[in-house]
Protein backbone atom coordinates (compact mmCIF):
# COMPACT_ATOMS: atom_id res chain seq x y z
CA UNK A 1 0.00 0.00 0.00
CA UNK A 2 0.83 3.47 -0.29
CA UNK A 3 2.45 5.02 2.54
CA UNK A 4 -0.04 7.66 2.41
CA UNK A 5 -2.78 5.61 3.22
CA UNK A 6 -1.37 4.63 6.80
CA UNK A 7 -2.58 8.59 7.35
CA UNK A 8 -5.39 8.02 9.06
CA UNK A 9 -4.78 5.19 10.91
CA UNK A 10 -1.52 6.93 12.50
CA UNK A 11 -4.03 10.05 13.16
CA UNK A 12 -7.03 7.66 14.92
CA UNK A 13 -4.21 5.84 16.91
CA UNK A 14 -2.27 8.90 17.69
CA UNK A 15 -5.20 10.83 19.22
CA UNK A 16 -6.33 7.23 21.60
CA UNK A 17 -2.81 7.10 22.87
CA UNK A 18 -3.13 10.94 23.85
CA UNK A 19 -6.13 10.26 25.54
CA UNK A 20 -5.09 6.55 27.03
CA UNK A 21 -1.53 8.29 28.86
CA UNK A 22 -4.05 11.05 29.83
CA UNK A 23 -6.06 8.83 31.45
CA UNK A 24 -3.19 6.79 33.28
CA UNK A 25 -1.55 9.96 34.42
CA UNK A 26 -4.67 11.41 35.56
CA UNK A 27 -5.46 8.16 37.63
CA UNK A 28 -1.66 7.94 39.12
CA UNK A 29 -1.64 11.69 39.41
CA UNK A 30 2.53 10.60 38.37
CA UNK A 31 4.00 11.00 35.15
CA UNK A 32 5.28 13.16 32.49
CA UNK A 33 2.42 14.25 30.23
CA UNK A 34 4.46 17.18 28.77
CA UNK A 35 6.88 14.86 27.14
CA UNK A 36 4.59 12.19 26.55
CA UNK A 37 2.43 14.57 24.42
CA UNK A 38 4.89 15.95 22.39
CA UNK A 39 6.81 12.42 21.54
CA UNK A 40 3.14 10.84 20.23
CA UNK A 41 3.13 11.50 17.17
CA UNK A 42 6.48 9.89 16.61
CA UNK A 43 5.50 6.94 18.46
CA UNK A 44 2.32 6.56 16.83
CA UNK A 45 4.16 7.08 13.19
CA UNK A 46 6.65 4.57 14.09
CA UNK A 47 4.21 1.73 15.32
CA UNK A 48 1.75 2.42 12.71
CA UNK A 49 3.67 3.59 9.50
CA UNK A 50 6.71 1.89 10.04
CA UNK A 51 8.27 -0.54 12.35
CA UNK A 52 7.94 -4.13 11.30
CA UNK A 53 7.23 -5.95 14.42
CA UNK A 54 5.14 -8.72 15.46
CA UNK A 55 3.02 -8.31 18.90
CA UNK A 56 2.76 -11.85 19.36
CA UNK A 57 6.55 -12.75 18.73
CA UNK A 58 8.62 -10.10 20.55
CA UNK A 59 12.20 -11.79 20.40
CA UNK A 60 11.53 -11.94 16.50
CA UNK A 61 15.15 -11.60 15.72
CA UNK A 62 14.75 -9.70 12.88
CA UNK A 63 11.74 -7.12 14.33
CA UNK A 64 12.91 -3.39 13.81
CA UNK A 65 14.28 -2.12 17.19
CA UNK A 66 12.25 1.08 18.75
CA UNK A 67 14.68 2.15 21.79
CA UNK A 68 13.07 4.91 24.00
CA UNK A 69 15.50 6.75 25.49
CA UNK A 70 13.52 9.26 27.30
CA UNK A 71 12.45 6.78 29.40
CA UNK A 72 10.50 9.10 31.63
CA UNK A 73 7.54 9.28 29.01
CA UNK A 74 6.36 5.77 29.73
CA UNK A 75 2.43 7.49 28.70
CA UNK A 76 3.11 7.40 25.53
CA UNK A 77 5.68 3.82 25.10
CA UNK A 78 3.00 1.81 26.71
CA UNK A 79 -0.37 3.68 25.29
CA UNK A 80 1.46 2.51 21.96
CA UNK A 81 2.78 -0.53 22.96
CA UNK A 82 -0.65 -1.24 24.57
CA UNK A 83 -2.08 -0.03 20.71
CA UNK A 84 0.46 -1.98 19.18
CA UNK A 85 -0.90 -5.33 21.06
CA UNK A 86 1.47 -6.19 23.21
CA UNK A 87 -1.14 -6.43 26.54
CA UNK A 88 -4.35 -5.92 26.96
CA UNK A 89 -5.85 -2.49 27.60
CA UNK A 90 -6.75 -3.98 31.34
CA UNK A 91 -3.30 -3.38 32.39
CA UNK A 92 -3.38 0.46 32.07
CA UNK A 93 -4.87 1.21 34.81
CA UNK A 94 -2.22 -0.11 37.14
CA UNK A 95 0.52 2.49 35.67
CA UNK A 96 2.98 2.63 38.66
CA UNK A 97 0.59 0.66 41.23
CA UNK A 98 2.54 -1.12 43.93
CA UNK A 99 4.40 -3.98 41.30
CA UNK A 100 2.74 -3.06 38.51
CA UNK A 101 4.49 -4.32 35.23
CA UNK A 102 4.26 -0.42 34.18
CA UNK A 103 6.41 0.81 36.06
CA UNK A 104 7.40 4.32 35.80
CA UNK A 105 10.31 3.60 33.76
CA UNK A 106 10.08 0.78 30.75
CA UNK A 107 11.79 -2.72 31.94
CA UNK A 108 12.15 -5.10 29.74
CA UNK A 109 11.94 -7.75 31.72
CA UNK A 110 8.12 -6.58 32.51
CA UNK A 111 6.73 -6.34 28.92
CA UNK A 112 7.11 -7.52 25.68
CA UNK A 113 8.29 -4.79 23.23
CA UNK A 114 10.72 -3.14 25.02
CA UNK A 115 13.91 -3.41 24.02
CA UNK A 116 15.96 -1.91 27.23
CA UNK A 117 15.35 -0.47 30.16
CA UNK A 118 15.51 3.64 30.63
CA UNK A 119 15.03 5.90 33.08
CA UNK A 120 18.14 7.58 33.17
CA UNK A 121 18.85 9.79 30.62
CA UNK A 122 21.93 9.47 27.69
CA UNK A 123 21.05 5.26 27.67
CA UNK A 124 19.31 4.56 24.85
CA UNK A 125 21.58 5.80 21.97
CA UNK A 126 24.61 3.91 23.20
CA UNK A 127 22.24 0.74 23.47
CA UNK A 128 20.71 1.55 20.62
CA UNK A 129 24.38 1.71 19.08
CA UNK A 130 25.07 -1.57 19.84
CA UNK A 131 21.88 -2.70 18.16
CA UNK A 132 22.86 -1.73 14.82
CA UNK A 133 26.03 -3.07 15.21
CA UNK A 134 25.19 -6.82 15.54
CA UNK A 135 22.96 -5.92 12.76
CA UNK A 136 25.61 -4.60 10.57
CA UNK A 137 28.18 -7.26 11.43
CA UNK A 138 25.72 -10.36 10.89
CA UNK A 139 23.71 -8.56 8.06
CA UNK A 140 20.64 -8.58 9.43
CA UNK A 141 17.95 -6.80 8.03
CA UNK A 142 16.19 -5.20 10.62
CA UNK A 143 16.59 -1.58 11.22
CA UNK A 144 17.25 0.57 14.51
CA UNK A 145 15.36 3.48 15.70
CA UNK A 146 15.98 5.59 18.83
CA UNK A 147 13.98 8.58 20.51
CA UNK A 148 15.86 10.74 22.84
CA UNK A 149 14.51 14.28 24.51
CA UNK A 150 16.33 17.50 23.50
CA UNK A 151 17.53 18.32 27.57
CA UNK A 152 18.56 14.91 27.09
CA UNK A 153 21.26 15.20 24.40
CA UNK A 154 23.45 17.64 26.88
CA UNK A 155 24.57 13.58 28.09
CA UNK A 156 27.16 12.78 27.24
CA UNK A 157 26.69 9.53 26.80
CA UNK A 158 24.71 10.52 23.02
CA UNK A 159 28.01 12.23 21.66
CA UNK A 160 30.42 8.99 22.43
CA UNK A 161 27.48 6.69 20.34
CA UNK A 162 27.77 9.80 17.93
CA UNK A 163 31.00 9.03 17.34
CA UNK A 164 30.70 5.26 16.84
CA UNK A 165 27.80 5.44 14.48
CA UNK A 166 29.74 8.19 12.40
CA UNK A 167 33.05 5.91 12.67
CA UNK A 168 31.06 2.90 11.41
CA UNK A 169 28.55 4.59 9.29
CA UNK A 170 25.31 2.74 10.97
CA UNK A 171 23.34 3.35 8.09
CA UNK A 172 20.63 1.09 9.49
CA UNK A 173 20.15 3.65 12.64
CA UNK A 174 17.97 6.42 13.01
CA UNK A 175 18.27 8.82 16.15
CA UNK A 176 15.00 11.14 16.45
CA UNK A 177 15.27 13.77 18.59
CA UNK A 178 12.30 15.20 20.29
CA UNK A 179 12.95 18.72 20.15
CA UNK A 180 10.61 20.28 21.83
CA UNK A 181 12.88 22.65 23.54
CA UNK A 182 11.96 22.54 27.26
CA UNK A 183 13.75 19.98 29.86
CA UNK A 184 12.64 19.75 33.30
CA UNK A 185 13.20 22.81 34.59
CA UNK A 186 13.80 25.58 31.99
CA UNK A 187 13.80 25.92 27.83
CA UNK A 188 17.16 24.09 26.45
CA UNK A 189 18.43 27.55 25.37
CA UNK A 190 18.96 29.24 28.60
CA UNK A 191 20.19 25.91 30.33
CA UNK A 192 23.20 24.65 28.10
CA UNK A 193 22.22 25.31 24.56
CA UNK A 194 22.08 22.66 21.60
CA UNK A 195 21.76 25.05 18.82
CA UNK A 196 22.70 24.44 16.16
CA UNK A 197 22.41 20.64 16.96
CA UNK A 198 22.04 19.78 13.24
CA UNK A 199 25.26 21.21 12.25
CA UNK A 200 26.34 18.64 15.06
CA UNK A 201 25.42 15.64 14.08
CA UNK A 202 26.50 16.33 10.54
CA UNK A 203 30.15 16.80 11.97
CA UNK A 204 29.65 13.41 13.42
CA UNK A 205 28.97 11.68 10.36
CA UNK A 206 25.17 11.60 10.25
CA UNK A 207 22.33 12.70 7.30
CA UNK A 208 20.27 14.91 9.06
CA UNK A 209 16.72 15.36 8.96
CA UNK A 210 14.33 18.31 10.17
CA UNK A 211 11.27 18.04 10.72
CA UNK A 212 7.73 18.90 11.79
CA UNK A 213 7.34 16.02 14.49
CA UNK A 214 3.08 16.30 14.55
CA UNK A 215 3.06 15.89 11.16
CA UNK A 216 2.49 12.56 10.57
CA UNK A 217 2.69 12.74 6.62
CA UNK A 218 6.60 14.44 6.91
CA UNK A 219 7.76 11.55 9.74
CA UNK A 220 6.70 8.92 7.87
CA UNK A 221 8.22 10.01 4.50
CA UNK A 222 11.86 10.92 6.54
CA UNK A 223 11.45 7.76 8.84
CA UNK A 224 10.49 5.03 6.46
CA UNK A 225 12.77 6.53 3.47
CA UNK A 226 15.60 3.37 2.34
CA UNK A 227 18.80 3.63 4.57
CA UNK A 228 21.55 6.04 3.20
CA UNK A 229 25.29 5.57 3.47
CA UNK A 230 25.24 6.86 7.14
CA UNK A 231 23.12 7.05 10.55
CA UNK A 232 20.52 9.26 10.33
CA UNK A 233 19.37 11.73 12.29
CA UNK A 234 15.92 13.11 12.63
CA UNK A 235 15.48 16.17 14.28
CA UNK A 236 11.60 16.67 15.12
CA UNK A 237 10.50 19.83 16.11
CA UNK A 238 7.80 19.29 18.51
CA UNK A 239 5.79 21.39 21.09
CA UNK A 240 5.69 19.95 24.91
CA UNK A 241 2.24 18.68 25.91
CA UNK A 242 0.95 19.17 22.29
CA UNK A 243 -2.58 18.49 21.88
CA UNK A 244 -4.00 20.31 25.03
CA UNK A 245 -3.95 24.08 25.50
CA UNK A 246 -2.89 24.49 28.73
CA UNK A 247 0.22 22.22 28.70
CA UNK A 248 1.47 23.30 25.57
CA UNK A 249 5.10 24.57 25.85
CA UNK A 250 4.30 25.14 29.72
CA UNK A 251 7.73 23.81 31.22
CA UNK A 252 6.01 22.83 34.63
CA UNK A 253 3.92 20.15 32.70
CA UNK A 254 7.12 17.88 32.52
CA UNK A 255 5.67 16.33 35.31
CA UNK A 256 2.59 18.00 36.46
CA UNK A 257 -0.78 15.90 36.39
CA UNK A 258 -4.14 17.12 36.02
CA UNK A 259 -6.81 17.61 38.53
CA UNK A 260 -10.35 16.32 38.14
CA UNK A 261 -11.79 19.62 36.08
CA UNK A 262 -8.66 19.83 33.98
CA UNK A 263 -8.42 15.94 32.50
CA UNK A 264 -12.28 16.99 31.58
CA UNK A 265 -11.06 19.75 29.81
CA UNK A 266 -8.60 17.90 28.45
CA UNK A 267 -10.41 14.73 27.05
CA UNK A 268 -12.83 17.86 25.38
CA UNK A 269 -10.09 19.35 23.40
CA UNK A 270 -8.86 15.24 22.49
CA UNK A 271 -11.59 14.41 19.68
CA UNK B 1 7.34 14.10 39.81
CA UNK B 2 5.04 14.53 41.97
CA UNK B 3 5.00 12.02 45.13
CA UNK B 4 2.70 11.45 47.82
CA UNK B 5 5.23 11.30 50.93
CA UNK B 6 3.57 10.07 54.78
CA UNK B 7 3.12 13.04 56.61
CA UNK B 8 1.70 14.13 59.98
CA UNK B 9 1.76 17.20 62.24
CA UNK B 10 5.38 17.54 63.26
CA UNK B 11 7.15 16.11 60.55
CA UNK B 12 9.12 18.01 58.19
CA UNK B 13 10.47 18.11 54.59
CA UNK B 14 14.22 18.53 55.03
CA UNK B 15 14.71 19.90 51.74
CA UNK B 16 13.32 23.26 53.15
CA UNK B 17 15.86 23.71 56.02
CA UNK B 18 18.55 22.34 53.43
CA UNK B 19 18.17 25.15 51.33
CA UNK B 20 17.81 27.89 53.92
CA UNK B 21 20.51 27.11 55.89
CA UNK B 22 22.56 26.75 52.42
CA UNK B 23 21.18 30.40 51.81
CA UNK B 24 22.00 31.87 55.01
CA UNK B 25 25.86 30.74 54.39
CA UNK B 26 26.26 31.91 51.14
CA UNK B 27 25.42 35.41 52.49
CA UNK B 28 28.12 35.30 54.76
CA UNK B 29 30.28 33.18 52.52
CA UNK B 30 31.21 34.52 49.33
CA UNK B 31 32.79 31.15 48.38
CA UNK B 32 29.74 28.98 48.53
CA UNK B 33 28.10 28.14 45.11
CA UNK B 34 25.62 25.43 43.87
CA UNK B 35 25.93 23.68 41.03
CA UNK B 36 23.33 21.53 39.58
CA UNK B 37 21.78 19.70 36.60
CA UNK B 38 18.66 20.59 35.34
CA UNK B 39 17.99 19.87 39.70
CA UNK B 40 16.83 23.51 40.58
CA UNK B 41 13.73 22.63 41.44
CA UNK B 42 14.25 18.98 42.47
CA UNK B 43 16.87 20.21 44.98
CA UNK B 44 14.31 23.24 46.11
CA UNK B 45 17.06 25.52 44.99
CA UNK B 46 14.91 28.73 43.46
CA UNK B 47 15.22 30.86 45.84
CA UNK B 48 18.75 30.61 46.19
CA UNK B 49 18.74 31.08 42.25
CA UNK B 50 17.16 34.45 42.92
CA UNK B 51 19.01 35.60 45.65
CA UNK B 52 22.39 34.25 44.15
CA UNK B 53 21.87 34.29 40.35
CA UNK B 54 25.70 33.97 39.50
CA UNK B 55 26.08 31.45 42.16
CA UNK B 56 24.41 28.81 40.70
CA UNK B 57 25.93 26.82 37.87
CA UNK B 58 23.10 24.87 35.85
CA UNK B 59 24.99 22.46 33.73
CA UNK B 60 22.55 20.70 32.12
CA UNK B 61 21.61 16.94 32.36
CA UNK B 62 24.87 16.07 32.39
CA UNK B 63 26.10 14.39 36.13
CA UNK B 64 29.44 13.45 35.11
CA UNK B 65 30.37 17.08 34.18
CA UNK B 66 28.16 18.18 36.87
CA UNK B 67 30.94 16.62 39.45
CA UNK B 68 33.75 17.63 37.54
CA UNK B 69 33.02 21.03 37.49
CA UNK B 70 32.63 21.17 41.23
CA UNK B 71 35.94 19.47 41.34
CA UNK B 72 37.04 22.47 39.08
CA UNK B 73 34.93 25.10 41.02
CA UNK B 74 36.84 24.01 44.25
CA UNK B 75 40.08 23.91 42.79
CA UNK B 76 39.32 27.66 41.50
CA UNK B 77 38.68 28.47 45.33
CA UNK B 78 34.70 28.19 45.23
CA UNK B 79 32.92 25.79 47.78
CA UNK B 80 30.41 23.97 45.66
CA UNK B 81 27.54 22.26 46.53
CA UNK B 82 26.90 19.80 43.88
CA UNK B 83 22.87 19.12 44.24
CA UNK B 84 21.17 16.32 42.46
CA UNK B 85 18.72 13.07 42.81
CA UNK B 86 21.26 10.86 44.60
CA UNK B 87 20.97 7.83 42.24
CA UNK B 88 22.23 9.88 39.11
CA UNK B 89 24.98 11.85 41.42
CA UNK B 90 26.17 8.74 42.82
CA UNK B 91 25.45 6.42 40.15
CA UNK B 92 26.01 7.78 37.00
CA UNK B 93 29.27 10.36 37.91
CA UNK B 94 30.79 7.19 40.46
CA UNK B 95 33.92 7.64 38.71
CA UNK B 96 34.25 11.09 39.08
CA UNK B 97 32.98 10.84 43.17
CA UNK B 98 35.96 8.59 43.39
CA UNK B 99 38.71 10.13 41.35
CA UNK B 100 37.76 13.87 41.00
CA UNK B 101 36.23 14.01 44.65
CA UNK B 102 37.63 11.72 46.96
CA UNK B 103 40.90 10.48 45.75
CA UNK B 104 41.58 13.96 44.31
CA UNK B 105 40.43 15.24 47.66
CA UNK B 106 38.62 18.38 46.42
CA UNK B 107 37.00 20.51 48.93
CA UNK B 108 33.57 19.48 47.30
CA UNK B 109 30.03 19.05 49.28
CA UNK B 110 28.08 16.49 47.38
CA UNK B 111 24.17 16.72 48.16
CA UNK B 112 22.34 13.48 47.12
CA UNK B 113 18.48 14.83 47.23
CA UNK B 114 15.53 12.33 47.46
CA UNK B 115 17.58 9.40 48.08
CA UNK B 116 16.87 6.05 49.25
CA UNK B 117 13.34 5.29 47.54
CA UNK B 118 11.95 8.98 47.71
CA UNK B 119 10.71 7.99 44.16
CA UNK B 120 9.28 5.19 44.96
CA UNK B 121 7.03 4.61 41.49
CA UNK B 122 9.67 5.66 39.25
CA UNK B 123 11.26 2.31 39.88
CA UNK B 124 14.74 1.01 40.43
CA UNK B 125 16.70 3.08 38.13
CA UNK B 126 15.61 6.45 40.04
CA UNK B 127 15.79 4.64 43.87
CA UNK B 128 18.97 5.49 45.17
CA UNK B 129 19.49 2.54 47.66
CA UNK B 130 23.35 1.43 46.54
CA UNK B 131 24.69 4.70 47.11
CA UNK B 132 26.01 3.67 50.89
CA UNK B 133 27.41 0.86 49.08
CA UNK B 134 29.17 2.50 46.52
CA UNK B 135 30.14 5.78 48.56
CA UNK B 136 31.28 3.95 51.69
CA UNK B 137 34.83 2.82 50.69
CA UNK B 138 35.63 5.84 49.25
CA UNK B 139 38.77 7.09 51.35
CA UNK B 140 38.26 10.95 52.44
CA UNK B 141 34.63 10.98 51.86
CA UNK B 142 32.80 11.76 54.75
CA UNK B 143 29.24 10.80 54.30
CA UNK B 144 26.66 11.65 56.21
CA UNK B 145 22.80 10.50 56.75
CA UNK B 146 20.94 13.60 58.39
CA UNK B 147 17.88 11.81 60.68
CA UNK B 148 15.67 14.89 61.08
CA UNK B 149 15.33 18.82 60.17
CA UNK B 150 17.48 20.06 62.86
CA UNK B 151 20.33 17.45 62.33
CA UNK B 152 19.86 18.38 58.45
CA UNK B 153 21.13 21.78 59.39
CA UNK B 154 23.88 21.03 61.45
CA UNK B 155 25.42 18.75 58.60
CA UNK B 156 25.06 21.53 56.42
CA UNK B 157 26.55 24.10 58.41
CA UNK B 158 29.70 21.40 59.37
CA UNK B 159 30.24 20.88 56.04
CA UNK B 160 30.47 24.12 54.69
CA UNK B 161 32.92 24.70 57.26
CA UNK B 162 34.73 21.37 57.05
CA UNK B 163 37.98 21.54 54.65
CA UNK B 164 37.72 18.09 52.33
CA UNK B 165 34.80 16.14 50.59
CA UNK B 166 31.58 15.46 52.26
CA UNK B 167 28.24 13.49 50.67
CA UNK B 168 25.05 14.83 52.90
CA UNK B 169 22.45 12.40 51.74
CA UNK B 170 19.04 14.03 51.75
CA UNK B 171 15.49 12.82 51.69
CA UNK B 172 12.08 14.21 50.33
CA UNK B 173 10.26 12.27 53.00
CA UNK B 174 9.19 14.31 55.88
CA UNK B 175 10.24 13.00 59.42
CA UNK B 176 9.95 13.89 62.54
CA UNK B 177 12.11 15.89 65.08
CA UNK B 178 14.12 13.65 67.75
CA UNK B 179 13.49 14.65 70.84
CA UNK B 180 16.89 14.47 72.84
CA UNK B 181 18.36 16.84 75.41
CA UNK B 182 21.82 19.01 74.52
CA UNK B 183 22.04 17.91 71.17
CA UNK B 184 25.37 18.23 69.94
CA UNK B 185 26.09 17.19 66.03
CA UNK B 186 29.27 15.40 66.13
CA UNK B 187 30.43 13.94 62.89
CA UNK B 188 31.43 10.54 63.02
CA UNK B 189 29.97 10.09 66.26
CA UNK B 190 26.86 7.78 66.74
CA UNK B 191 23.61 9.52 68.71
CA UNK B 192 21.93 7.62 71.50
CA UNK B 193 18.25 8.01 70.77
CA UNK B 194 17.19 5.15 73.25
CA UNK B 195 19.10 4.13 75.90
CA UNK B 196 19.48 0.06 76.77
CA UNK B 197 21.40 -3.01 76.66
CA UNK B 198 19.16 -6.15 75.84
CA UNK B 199 20.28 -5.60 72.48
CA UNK B 200 21.11 -2.49 69.87
CA UNK B 201 19.51 -1.08 67.01
CA UNK B 202 21.31 1.22 64.62
CA UNK B 203 19.90 3.46 62.13
CA UNK B 204 20.27 6.27 59.63
CA UNK B 205 18.11 9.07 57.95
CA UNK B 206 14.25 8.26 57.38
CA UNK B 207 14.39 5.29 59.87
CA UNK B 208 15.70 6.47 63.21
CA UNK B 209 12.41 7.64 64.26
CA UNK B 210 11.14 4.12 62.84
CA UNK B 211 13.59 2.44 65.65
CA UNK B 212 12.83 4.63 68.34
CA UNK B 213 9.13 3.25 67.79
CA UNK B 214 10.58 -0.02 68.17
CA UNK B 215 12.50 0.53 71.16
CA UNK B 216 9.13 1.90 72.62
CA UNK B 217 6.88 -1.22 71.76
CA UNK B 218 9.24 -3.47 72.77
CA UNK B 219 10.35 -1.22 76.07
CA UNK B 220 6.61 -2.33 77.06
CA UNK B 221 7.40 -5.52 76.98
CA UNK B 222 10.49 -5.22 79.31
CA UNK B 223 12.93 -5.51 76.49
CA UNK B 224 15.61 -2.50 76.39
CA UNK B 225 16.87 -1.64 73.23
CA UNK B 226 19.66 0.39 72.70
CA UNK B 227 18.78 2.89 69.23
CA UNK B 228 21.28 4.56 67.90
CA UNK B 229 21.17 7.33 65.31
CA UNK B 230 24.14 6.60 62.70
CA UNK B 231 24.32 9.33 60.81
CA UNK B 232 28.07 9.15 59.54
CA UNK B 233 28.55 6.08 57.60
CA UNK B 234 31.83 7.14 56.79
CA UNK B 235 34.10 6.72 58.91
CA UNK B 236 32.32 4.49 61.24
CA UNK B 237 32.21 5.32 64.81
CA UNK B 238 33.74 2.53 66.01
CA UNK B 239 33.80 2.97 69.41
CA UNK B 240 29.89 2.88 69.72
CA UNK B 241 30.07 -0.35 67.51
CA UNK B 242 31.89 -1.86 70.23
CA UNK B 243 29.97 -0.89 72.77
CA UNK B 244 27.09 -2.51 70.17
CA UNK B 245 28.46 -5.80 70.11
CA UNK B 246 28.63 -5.81 74.14
CA UNK B 247 24.71 -6.21 73.98
CA UNK B 248 25.32 -9.13 71.82
CA UNK B 249 22.84 -8.58 69.64
CA UNK B 250 22.35 -6.17 66.92
CA UNK B 251 19.97 -5.04 64.50
CA UNK B 252 20.53 -2.30 61.46
CA UNK B 253 18.21 -0.27 59.46
CA UNK B 254 18.27 2.16 56.71
CA UNK B 255 16.55 3.13 53.57
CA UNK B 256 18.72 1.67 51.48
CA UNK B 257 19.90 -2.09 49.87
CA UNK B 258 20.86 -4.30 52.82
CA UNK B 259 23.93 -5.42 51.20
CA UNK B 260 27.33 -2.95 51.47
CA UNK B 261 25.70 -0.01 53.28
CA UNK B 262 24.75 0.39 56.80
CA UNK B 263 24.46 -3.07 57.53
CA UNK B 264 26.89 -4.56 55.59
CA UNK B 265 29.63 -1.89 57.42
CA UNK B 266 28.33 -3.25 61.13
CA UNK B 267 28.14 -6.91 60.13
CA UNK B 268 32.22 -6.57 58.31
CA UNK B 269 32.92 -4.69 61.93
CA UNK B 270 31.23 -7.44 63.94
CA UNK B 271 32.94 -10.02 62.33
CA UNK B 272 36.18 -8.48 62.72
CA UNK B 273 36.03 -7.55 65.85
CA UNK B 274 33.02 -9.64 67.89
CA UNK B 275 30.65 -11.49 66.22
CA UNK B 276 27.39 -11.28 67.26
CA UNK B 277 23.75 -12.09 66.02
CA UNK B 278 22.99 -8.86 63.10
CA UNK B 279 19.55 -8.49 61.86
CA UNK B 280 19.45 -6.21 58.66
CA UNK B 281 16.23 -4.08 57.93
CA UNK B 282 16.57 -2.86 54.09
CA UNK B 283 15.79 -3.29 50.77
CA UNK B 284 17.11 -6.44 48.98
CA UNK B 285 17.82 -5.76 45.79
CA UNK B 286 16.05 -4.10 42.86
CA UNK B 287 12.28 -2.91 43.97
CA UNK B 288 9.27 -2.85 42.16
CA UNK B 289 6.99 -0.12 41.30
CA UNK B 290 5.24 1.43 44.61
CA UNK B 291 4.96 4.36 46.58
CA UNK B 292 7.08 5.18 49.50
CA UNK B 293 4.66 4.14 51.88
CA UNK B 294 4.26 0.92 50.17
CA UNK B 295 7.31 -0.15 49.90
CA UNK B 296 8.33 0.95 53.42
CA UNK B 297 5.62 -1.14 54.70
CA UNK B 298 6.29 -4.52 52.30
CA UNK B 299 9.38 -4.35 53.16
CA UNK B 300 9.31 -3.85 56.99
CA UNK B 301 10.98 -1.05 57.21
CA UNK B 302 8.11 0.31 60.00
CA UNK B 303 8.10 0.21 64.23
CA UNK B 304 6.23 -3.38 63.72
CA UNK B 305 9.20 -4.85 61.01
CA UNK B 306 11.86 -3.94 63.30
CA UNK B 307 10.22 -4.85 66.53
CA UNK B 308 10.09 -8.42 64.68
CA UNK B 309 13.65 -7.82 63.58
CA UNK B 310 14.74 -7.30 67.19
CA UNK B 311 12.67 -10.73 68.35
CA UNK B 312 15.05 -12.35 65.56
CA UNK B 313 18.06 -11.09 67.10
CA UNK B 314 17.24 -11.96 70.01
CA UNK B 315 16.90 -15.22 69.80
CA UNK B 316 19.83 -16.17 68.08
CA UNK B 317 21.88 -14.34 70.95
CA UNK B 318 23.77 -16.26 72.44
C1 LIG C 1 20.71 10.84 34.13
C2 LIG C 1 19.45 11.57 34.46
N1 LIG C 1 19.52 12.81 35.01
C3 LIG C 1 18.39 13.45 35.34
C4 LIG C 1 17.17 12.89 35.14
C5 LIG C 1 15.91 13.60 35.60
N2 LIG C 1 15.09 14.01 34.45
C6 LIG C 1 14.06 13.25 34.01
S1 LIG C 1 13.35 13.87 32.63
C7 LIG C 1 14.38 15.23 32.65
C8 LIG C 1 14.28 16.27 31.60
C9 LIG C 1 14.38 15.68 30.24
O1 LIG C 1 14.25 16.67 29.26
P1 LIG C 1 14.13 16.24 27.75
O2 LIG C 1 15.20 15.26 27.41
O3 LIG C 1 14.09 17.46 26.94
O4 LIG C 1 12.76 15.41 27.72
P2 LIG C 1 11.30 15.87 27.28
O5 LIG C 1 11.29 17.35 27.12
O6 LIG C 1 11.05 15.18 25.99
O7 LIG C 1 10.38 15.37 28.37
C10 LIG C 1 15.29 15.16 33.71
C11 LIG C 1 16.31 16.14 34.02
C12 LIG C 1 17.15 11.59 34.58
N3 LIG C 1 16.00 10.92 34.37
N4 LIG C 1 18.30 10.97 34.23
MG1 LIG D 1 12.66 18.37 25.83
Amino acid sequence: MLTNDKLPLIRDKALWMRRTAFTMVHRAQLGHPGGDFSAMDILATLYFGVLNYDPKRPDWADRDRFVMSKGHATGALYSALCAAGYFPEDWLPTYMQPKSLLNGHPNRNYLPGIETNTGPLGHGFPVATGIAIAGQITGAPYRTYVLTGDGEQQEGSNWEAAMVCGHRKLANLTLIIDRNRLQQGAGTEETSGLDPLDDKYRAFGFEVHEVNGHDHAALLATLSAPPGDKPRCVIANTTKGKGVSFMENVASWHHGVPNDAQFEQAMKELV
Amino acid sequence: MAHAAPSAAGFQDCRNIWVSTLEQLAESDLRIVAVVNDSIGSSKLNSFQKKFPDRIINVGIAEQVLVGVGAGLANGGRIPFVSAASCFLTGRALEQVKADIAYAGFNVKLVGQSSGIAYGELGATHHSIEDFAWLRPLTNLTVIVPADAWETAEAVKWAAGHDGPVYLRLSRMPVPDLIIPNRQFRPGHAETVRQGDDLTIIACGTTVHLAAAAADALAADGIAARVLNFSTINPLDETALHEAAATGAIVTVEEASIRGGLGGAVAEFTAAHKPVPVERVGFPGFLPTGSVEWLFREYGLTPEGIEAAARRALARKA
